[in-house]
């Protein structure tokens, strides 16, 4: 066999880039179960001596976790419902019905896409300390309104959707209203989770909008709460790492589950767009 | 991997009759109500601060007038001429220019080479292989951040006694301004490869198998192959996946916030941890937009050049 040693190599590249990636999150979650102090040693320990929750328990119970984690899933769970609700109509509507001016507009805001969002920063803390919302849930959930790459995302799959089958459900007298929420609905349950998947990622690992806005420690998300307590506790290794965990496993559990729509709707925002 | 169609079910049922008038009038009306909330989400959430931050950047909004409006100016062009002299902000923009400058190559090279062993059909697993490598893309960027400052610790890390143990010296990647910005972009590479990577997957699926075939026949290695029918199909996906990258490393943040704290000595300091700075530690609002306006200005003035670039290449090639 002359292809032998080609498959050897390139299968113990992957192994290779497999160990490279999936080692440092394999030993977050070791380490976490670690006593305290045991992974300030040299060199690393691979496995904790005994397996321990104590840190864990600390987190929750001194650290306010609890009251982070609860913050990091309201906050998701709203942006994500927000966001599919302002964007699933207006993308539908982008793709499918006509208005006045309606591809001219489509290209202003496409255009508007390679404009990064952090240079509206400052001037939208303004605008929302002006209206009260600095501070509340209420701010931190403001720029997933606006989303435009989500409108672009369910217009590029609203497309797909047969005039024929709008024009049936016409002609048997239902209303716009009714056609979105009997006939289109259904068919953009693919991209609605897409989206929503996208949305619900997107809030939980957020970090420069809720640093700024979310100022009062009982209203922190994970991430900020993380980075605060990561300058405060520098040399609890152990303790970080189970904060870590806390933090990354519920979004990795979310990817792997619906890793399919996550996958394909990257790829159609991207190479398509 | 099967690049499935990402379409609606067909039609179950012909139209039978044209729209009418007043139908046509309800659709429109109808139309206008379903992109309404949208739009003044993004007009009022987007558009607005938009326009503001380029107004912003012309006043001297500070913490005074933060309190009393009346204090505010209008200062013309004081805040970018401030700025250009500023030695703190051209070391945000050379740190970031050298974020980019080593980043973008390194992150296309490993997601390339990534994409290339995984498109081999020897390889095993693939489709695990493929969203195992996607992975870390998805985690939250603080908690992996702080997971890395421990993989680089001096004395305890990782990644110091896999040196070690070949017998190289050990190193202080976050302590000292030589090391700082490599060590932060092993961390930058490691996280974020796998989303270049399923892109490329996607493009070098399309290649027909029978290029190849006709390059071995041909007696082309695998470099010759690579160098010959890989790279000018994935090339104008080489050059998008460059633009987005660019733009991602201009705005690098969260990792030198929490894992150097822009140290040591300023050298991870970069052009978006500068705004934060100077907006919200320091309170100059209108500095920091005028900040956040030179950074659009850069991403969009590579951008243009990398579209120049790859225009002229094409032409010529």
């Amino acid at each position: 066999m002359k292809l032998k040693p080609r498959v050897i190599a390139l299968n113990l590249a992957v192994a290779f880039i497999a160990l490279m990636v999936l080692f440092p999150l394999a030993w977050m979650v070791s380490v976490s179960f670690m006593a305290t102090g045991e992974a300030a040693t040299f060199p690393p320990p691979l496995l904790p001596d005994s397996w321990t929750l104590e840190h864990y328990r600390t987190l929750f119970v001194t650290q306010g976790m609890g009251r982070y984690l609860w913050n990091s899933f309201a906050l998701a769970t709203l942006a994500t419902l927000l966001a599919l609700s302002f964007t699933v109509p207006a993308g539908y509507a982008f793709a499918k019905l006509k208005f006045a001016g309606r591809d001219r507009l489509f290209q202003l805001l496409i255009g508007a896409l390679v404009i990064p969002a952090q240079i509206g920063t400052l001037p939208l803390f303004l605008m929302l300390k002006g209206m009260g919302l600095v501070n509340t849930y209420a701010g931190a959930l403001v720029p997933w309104l606006a989303s435009i790459f989500g409108l672009f995302l369910v217009r590029q799959y609203a497309l797909s959707i047969p005039d024929e089958m709008l024009e049936a459900a016409r002609v048997d007298g239902a209303t716009e209203g009714q056609i979105f929420r009997r006939v289109v609905l259904p068919t953009m349950q693919p991209i609605i989770v897409t989206l929503g998947l996208f949305v619900f990622l997107g809030s939980w690992n957020d970090f420069l909008w809720p640093l700024i806005i979310l100022t009062d420690q009982s209203n922190y998300t994970l991430p900020v709460a993380l980075a605060a307590m990561s300058r405060e506790h520098v040399q609890d290794i152990e303790m970080m790492m189970a904060g870590s965990v806390i933090a990354v496993a519920p979004v990795l559990i979310l990817f792997l589950a619906l890793q399919r729509y996550y996958i394909r709707g990257m790829l159609a925002g991207s190479v398509k767009g | 991997m099967t690049m499935q169609t990402f379409t609606a079910p067909a039609a179950t049922r012909e139209a039978t009759r044209p729209p009418r008038h007043s139908d046509q009038r309800k659709r429109t009306r109808a139309a206008w109500g379903f992109v309404a909330p949208s739009l003044i989400a993004i007009g009022l959430f987007f558009v607005i601060p938009m326009v503001s931050a380029l107004l912003l950047s012309l006043t001297d909004f500070d913490i005074y007038a933060l309190a009393d409006l009346n204090s505010l100016r209008f200062v013309g062009l004081d805040n970018y001429q401030n700025l250009l002299g500023n030695a703190l902000f051209w070391g945000a923009m050379k740190n970031t220019v050298w974020f980019s400058v080593l980043g973008v190559p390194l992150t296309l090279a490993v997601s390339l080479a990534a994409a290339v062993i995984l498109n081999a059909r020897m390889v095993l697993w693939r489709p695990i292989w493929r969203v195992m490598f996607f992975a870390p893309y998805v985690t939250t960027l603080v908690a992996t951040a702080v997971l890395w400052n421990y993989l680089l610790h001096t004395r305890y890390g990782i990644i110091n006694w896999g040196l070690t143990s070949v017998g190289l010296p050990a190193v202080d990647w976050l302590g000292q301004p030589s090391t700082s910005i490599p060590a932060i972009l092993m961390f930058v590479v490691w996280k974020t490869f796998g989303y270049n990577m399923l892109i490329f997957l996607a493009v070098l699926q399309t290649v027909p198998d029978e290029l190849y075939e006709a390059a071995r026949i041909d007696g082309a290695g695998p470099w010759k192959q690579f160098r010959h029918v890989t790279l000018p199909a994935i090339a104008p996906t080489l050059l998008l996946v460059s633009i987005i990258s660019v733009a991602a490393f201009f705005q690098l943040f969260a990792e030198p916030y929490v894992m150097t704290q822009g140290g040591p000595a300023q050298s991870t300091v970069t052009v978006l941890y500068f705004m934060y700075e100077e907006g919200f530690k320091w309170w100059n609002l209108g500095s920091a937009s005028a900040v956040a306006f030179i950074l659009f200005l850069c991403i969009f003035a590579i951008t243009l050049i990398q579209l120049w670039v790859s225009k002229r290449l094409g032409a010529t090639s």
